[in-house]
């Protein structure tokens, strides 16, 4: 049985707990000639460097903003397409229609970015229309002022109809019974929806706003590092790709580090903090 | 049909009405809409039905257009505007990349690296799953926690980096498969099927004697074959996407995979030169219809996948064993 779970967990210890030993180097001054282990300590001094560092600073500016835009539109998006879909009646029209909206979630961002900048970039659909009737160019996919919405959208599009699955599942568990029992005492279709539907799901709403809030720092990095050369490292430079840039173009690995290593225990805190949320409010929780 | 309605009686008289339009074809639907729903009014209808045209719209558009543009010809992908159906089809796009160049190199890579990759990853996650399952064996627990703790803190990019570096994988396409061998997502989904499965099925084979391996071969896996299915093909899947690492570990371009082929020619716009192509001296087709091109046969392979895939989850295979 053991021998059932040992390559499993050799692979949780190497891949996964070593290299979080290897967070070390942050408490260093890592040179990749010397190795780990002949480095010189500096103490806190990376820790220290964070609060003073103008492109650590700007990052941090720039994923609080778009993550607590993504939490505010992207999560909630969602949950109205669920609801909009649970209202449909042909179960063959919902079919069709849910097979649409989960295809993108499938496809790379790579191909996701490819596929908004053929419509919306400078070369795309739409500048080619509005130049052909003369109304200039409005290119979005690389105007820094765009970047906040436009990452937003692209998230929705590409994840909108996945994040409904859940909900779905979560209104198809709800009695039907309650429904019946409601529209007979009088309940019209909007007291149902916010009487019967939404507390019916409450549970996996706050469940999956938990999670989401614990993968704050951590998702979306790949979208953001495709585009971050268009939009300009001002405007576009999140944590995640800040420990890339620090650490693989300018060789600082420690800080690197240090910034990452923060990032990773800011992002447990706040998983810890949304379970603890979730059972004050008398809901199960996670963890 | 003679109905006489009292007030108050209101979703009895929906049902009468909703009986006396199932005679006409046209409504037939409305059968299936439950007796205490009220009907939409006309507005609610064309606002519905507006709000799904628009969000199918949105989400094929870009599809189809990329689609289109890929087999359009020379001169219609410069004349440009909005091309829903290529006016004249050619495959000059495809034969040029499927050649035998970069592209067609990467292609055949990430078919390999998702091949074996796929493989690896569902014999660690299966083996270990199983060893999960059985909660009377001591450690296991202890060994659920190391696991719950992977999924709560994340090693972070340079650690693992440096890992992967000091383990000599550097440029090797073990770096690409090894360090994500295992997704403790997966890894607790087939758990807690595995803990489903019938327990005196696994008893019953034991007291006829058969051992852990023969019960996790003959009995546990066959059983298990459909959410295999699913999180082989999700694993497949996000290999088939994956690029970053291939950024990370392979510096030796020639190795790259599909995905990370596509990042260089279509975002980053470098060109697409003949001899990349293998066809040095002709003139090749628009750099546009290239692009466009090698977007979808990388997308084809999702596409190929998808309709099983779909099968599955809508299934609620996965929804239903979310709660670790």
């Amino acid at each position: 049985m053991y021998l059932f779970m040992l390559p499993g967990l050799c692979y949780f210890l190497v891949f996964v707990y070593l290299p979080m030993a290897g967070n070390i180097i942050a408490w260093k001054k890592y040179s990749p000639f010397i190795g780990i282990r002949k480095s010189p300590w500096v103490g806190w001094d990376n820790f220290e460097r964070l609060f003073t560092d103008d492109r650590f600073l700007n990052a941090l500016k720039n994923t609080l903003q778009i993550e607590l835009l993504q939490l505010v539109f992207a999560f909630w998006a969602p949950l109205m397409l669920a609801l909009l879909l649970n209202s449909l009646i042909s179960e063959r029209v919902k079919r069709t229609i849910q097979s649409i909206v989960y295809l993108p979630y499938f496809l790379s961002w790579v191909i996701v970015v490819a596929l908004w900048t053929q419509v919306f970039g400078g070369a795309g659909v739409l500048n080619k229309a509005l130049n052909d009737h003369g109304w200039g160019t409005f290119n979005i996919m690389s105007n820094p002022d765009w970047f906040l919405p436009v990452m937003v959208l692209q998230s929705v599009w590409k994840e909108v109809g996945w994040g409904s699955i859940i909900f779905l599942a979560a209104l198809t568990k709800i009695d039907v019974q309650l429904y019946e029992a409601a529209a007979m005492d009088g309940a019209n279709g909007r007291r149902r929806l916010f009487d019967v539907t939404l507390p019916g799901i409450r549970s996996v709403i706050i469940l999956l706003l938990i999670l989401r809030m614990g993968s704050m720092f951590s998702t979306g990095f790949e979208q953001y590092f495709l585009q971050r050369q268009s939009y300009g490292a001002d405007r576009a430079e999140v944590i995640d790709t800040l420990v890339y840039y620090l650490g693989f173009q300018n060789g600082d690995w420690s800080f690197a580090a240090a910034v990452g290593l923060v990032r990773g225990v800011v992002a447990a805190l706040l998983i810890f903090g949304a379970n603890w949320l979730a059972k004050r409010f008398g809901e199960e929780g996670l963890l | 049909m003679a109905i006489s309605i009292n007030e108050g009686d209101a979703p009895g008289a929906v049902a009468a009405i909703a009986e006396s339009q199932a005679e006409r074809p046209r409504k037939r639907r409305n059968e299936d809409r439950p007796i205490w729903m009220e009907e939409p009014g006309p507005l609610m209808r064309i606002g519905k039905f507006l709000i799904f045209t628009f969000i199918v719209i949105v989400m094929l558009f870009p599809i189809v257009y990329v689609v289109s543009m890929s087999f359009s010809s020379a001169e219609d992908a410069m004349r440009g505007g909005l091309v829903l159906w290529p006016k004249n089809p050619t495959l000059d796009a495809y034969r040029a990349i499927l050649r035998g160049g970069v592209v067609t190199r990467a292609l055949q890579i990430s078919f390999l690296l998702t091949l074996f990759g796929t493989a690896a990853q569902m014999f660690f996650t299966t083996t270990m799953a199983y060893g999960l399952s059985r909660t009377s064996v001591i450690g296991s627990r202890a060994v659920l926690y190391i696991v719950l703790g992977a999924m709560i803190f994340s090693p972070g990019m340079i650690p693992s980096y440096l890992l992967v570096k000091n383990l000599g994988m550097i440029n090797t396409y073990y770096a690409l498969i090894i360090p994500g061998l295992i997704s403790a997502w997966n890894l607790i989904i087939v758990r807690n099927f595995f803990m489903n499965l019938p327990q005196e099925l696994l008893d019953a084979a034991r007291t006829d004697g058969a051992n852990d391996l023969q019960i996790f071969t003959q009995i546990v896996l066959p059983l298990s074959k459909a959410v295999l299915a699913v999180i082989a093909l999700f694993y497949g899947v996000v290999i088939w996407n994956s690029w970053f690492n291939a950024l990370l570990y392979l510096n030796d371009s020639t190795k790259w995979p599909v995905q990370l082929v596509l990042r260089q020619y279509v975002l980053q716009g470098t060109a697409l030169t003949s001899a990349d192509m293998l066809q040095p001296g002709q003139s090749p087709p628009p750099a546009q219809t290239i692009k466009m091109a090698i977007v979808v046969i990388a997308t084809v392979p999702i596409l190929c996948v998808y309709p099983f895939l779909q099968r599955y989850f809508t299934k609620g295979v996965l929804t239903g064993s979310i709660k670790g």
